[in-house]
């Protein structure tokens, strides 16, 4: 009986995950997409068909005959949605190559510094996580504006004649995400170069290379898969980033995010939006899968 | 090859004083903040040498051999090679490689890789690289892995890949970490041999850090017997073994039994020690000590004898009761309480399958030992 109990107890840890991943992840997402198949409708809720169970098995078949891939083609028939989407994708790549040019010296500096301050350095870059990242971004504009406080500093030292313009520019999208996903690329790049053996670098130069050569031979290619998860971690979430690019970036600016908001709040075109979503989701794929094959073959090898 | 010993017989230019040291450490210093790890530290190491710095944890060996290696910087002193003074230039510079304790193998690369990272990096021709590393897997025996990454090979045959990669580079000088701490025991008698004979045949001259010192007497020429960063004793394994220096050495490599005395009579046949616990003890040779003076007779316990009635021509002899004995195969050692609780170590040889009249637990037993089979120590 008891034997009979923990081998229910050992299968439960299982399911356990796999039960948050349905209800919070598989339902919501076949929700989005039966609503992406609908049309848009005056009423409540503002799409059509809606499945009613007390129409029986007849009327759930009928509506299920109603769905539509129509507005999949609409996405791709307009332009804009397509212009979106690349413009995301681009805009996230800088800010990854951005952050990996920022956040790569931090951590090594950091794996570097003597042990007993590491933490400190860790708790450094964990600390703007205790504020808000609305208010976070809401300072941004502050420092970015016209008369913002980078202009006045730049007035000061006598730098600059005219306020630079960078609020409501991709040059403050690209700050504004920098900014916020730094600690996701410096923390798994800090991880693998805090683990890695500093002897493999000594004898890099024992075998006659300099330091800066020792770093590209061994340092670097080793600290690859925390790249590669920094990058991850940076690149997808830019992709589909609505409050930075809605707050810092401008008119112009064309992400994603701010489409699909602007087809769910001001359109009110729920299955537009759906749709928006699934595709968005369905780009994201690819890098996820791609990353947790570099992660799968990165423990295979031990690193 | 030549068969190793004639070569060895020969091989003592620390005895020659016309000969010039290839590696000398002059008045060597080496402070972490307040911490001495090495402390005026002066010693020559010879041209094909296979030198032994010998000592527990934390005695300076590691820093010595990274102050070789251009890793660290000598507080004071200078170390010279060909009598070149090595102040200031960077490890990627000295023509000396190191094998690391932990190999520092890269992980990302195959051994073939891993061999040729110092050639490629000295830019040598495609070709030539080839042909040395081919050499260098047939030296250690690992052509069929060429193309392994270092995590599908075994601790030894890491080991290998670690050896061929310094060895590649032919540096004037070997450094080798406590090269073979990671085996288990009888793979690492072999590779002592192995790495012998390896040094023979490519005449260079290899400096090896060492806690074990079996693996120091069994490979190396010369051995330093080091603690708290200071040099105890340099001698040959024999030396050291037969004739320490001083009680650390003598208790530090291999086991020992130790009577302290003053030194009761002098003559040309030796002293006569009055032993603390009221034995007199005779040594062929009393060193430098004089009558009245402290000193400790250091006798090994293979040199000991022991026997159920006191031997006619013993030395020494002193009678006491078999406390404790451990047959290991090819010797049974015995552990002697003498009647004053003090025990003293015998090992015998198990020369013959069955031994009659055994000895065995609390029989009363005479150990003895000859005038001339102990040293004795003034410090």
């Amino acid at each position: 009986m008891n034997r009979l109990l923990a081998a229910l107890a050992s299968r439960l840890v299982i399911v356990v995950p796999y039960l948050w991943l349905l209800v919070f992840f598989l339902v919501p997402f076949v929700i989005v997409f039966k609503i992406s198949l609908s049309f848009t409708a005056l009423a409540m809720p503002p799409y059509t068909p809606v499945f009613d169970l007390q129409q029986g098995l007849s009327g759930l078949m009928a509506a299920l005959g109603e769905l539509t891939v129509e507005n999949y083609l609409w996405l791709f028939q307009d332009q804009l949605y397509v212009n979106a989407y690349l413009s995301s994708l681009w805009i996230a790549a800088v800010s990854t190559v951005l952050a990996l040019l920022v956040g790569y010296p931090l951590a090594y500096g950091m794996a570097r510094a003597p042990e007993s301050v590491r933490p400190v350095l860790l708790m450094l870059v964990i600390l703007p996580f205790w504020t808000s990242f609305l208010i976070r971004v809401y300072a941004w504009i502050g420092i970015l504006k016209p008369e913002g406080l980078l202009n006045q500093f730049l007035f000061f030292l006598g730098a600059i004649d005219e306020p630079l313009i960078i609020l409501n520019t991709n040059t403050a999208i690209y700050i504004g995400i920098v900014y916020s996903y730094l600690p996701f690329m410096v923390l798994p790049i800090y991880a693998t170069l805090e683990r890695m053996d500093h002897s493999l670098v000594e004898a890099a130069q024992d075998l006659g290379c300099p330091p800066v050569t020792a770093f590209w031979k061994v340092t670097f290619p080793l600290s690859m898969p925390g790249v590669v998860a920094g990058s991850m971690l940076v690149f997808i979430p830019a992709v589909g980033e609505f409050v930075i690019p809605d707050l810092l970036g401008g008119s112009r600016t064309l992400m994603i995010g701010k489409t699909l908001w602007q087809e769910f709040f001001s359109n009110r075109d729920w299955p537009v939006a759906s749709a928006v979503a699934v595709i968005l989701l369905v780009i994201l794929i690819v890098p996820i899968m791609l990353f947790q094959r570099a992660q799968a073959r990165a423990q295979e090898k031990g690193l | 090859m030549k068969s190793l010993g004639s070569i060895r017989r020969s091989f003592a230019p620390w005895a020659d004083p016309a000969a010039v040291p290839y590696i000398a450490f002059e008045g060597v210093t080496k402070t972490f903040g307040a911490f001495a790890a090495v402390n005026n530290l002066s010693l020559t190491i010879y041209e094909r040498e296979f030198f032994a710095l010998l000592g527990a944890s934390g005695c300076g060996k590691s820093t010595l051999l990274r102050m070789l290696a251009g890793f660290e910087e000598p507080t004071a002193g200078r170390i010279l090679l060909e009598g070149e003074d090595l102040r200031g230039i960077p490890p990627y510079r000295r023509p000396v490689n190191m094998m690391f304790q932990s190999y520092a193998l890269f992980p990302h690369m195959s051994v073939e890789a891993n061999i040729a990272f110092g050639l490629r990096q000295d830019g040598m021709p495609k070709a030539a690289i080839a042909e040395r590393v081919a050499e260098m897997l047939k030296l250690v025996k690992l052509e069929p892995f060429a193309r392994r990454k270092p995590h599908q090979l075994s601790g030894g045959q890491r080991q290998r890949v670690a050896l061929a990669r310094s060895l590649a580079k032919r540096p004037k000088v070997l450094l080798l970490d406590e090269p073979l701490g990671a085996l288990d025991k009888k793979l690492r008698e072999e590779t002592q041999f192995e790495l012998m004979d390896l040094q023979q045949e490519l005449g260079l001259t290899f400096v090896v850090v060492t806690h074990d010192q079996e693996e120091a007497m069994t490979m190396a020429d010369r051995i330093a017997v080091m603690d708290r960063g200071e040099v105890i004793q340099v001698a040959t394994p024999a030396e050291i073994y037969e004739a320490p220096s001083s009680r650390f050495v003598a208790d530090f490599v291999g086991t020992v039994n130790m009577f302290e005395g003053t030194v009761a009579e002098r003559s040309d046949a030796g002293v006569v020690i009055a032993e603390a616990g009221g034995m007199r003890l005779r040594a062929a040779e009393g060193g430098a000590a004089g009558p009245g003076d402290t000193v400790w007779f250091a006798i090994r316990p293979e040199k000991v004898r022991v026997s159920a009635a006191r031997p006619p021509e013993a030395g020494n002899a002193v009678e006491g009761e078999v406390w404790d004995i451990a047959y290991l195969g090819d010797v049974t050692v015995y552990h002697i309480r003498l009647d004053d609780g003090r025990i003293v170590k015998a090992t015998a040889i198990n020369s013959r399958r069955v031994v009659e009249d055994a000895l065995t637990w609390h029989d009363r037993a005479w150990v003895s030992f000859a005038a001339d089979a102990g040293v004795v120590l003034t410090r």
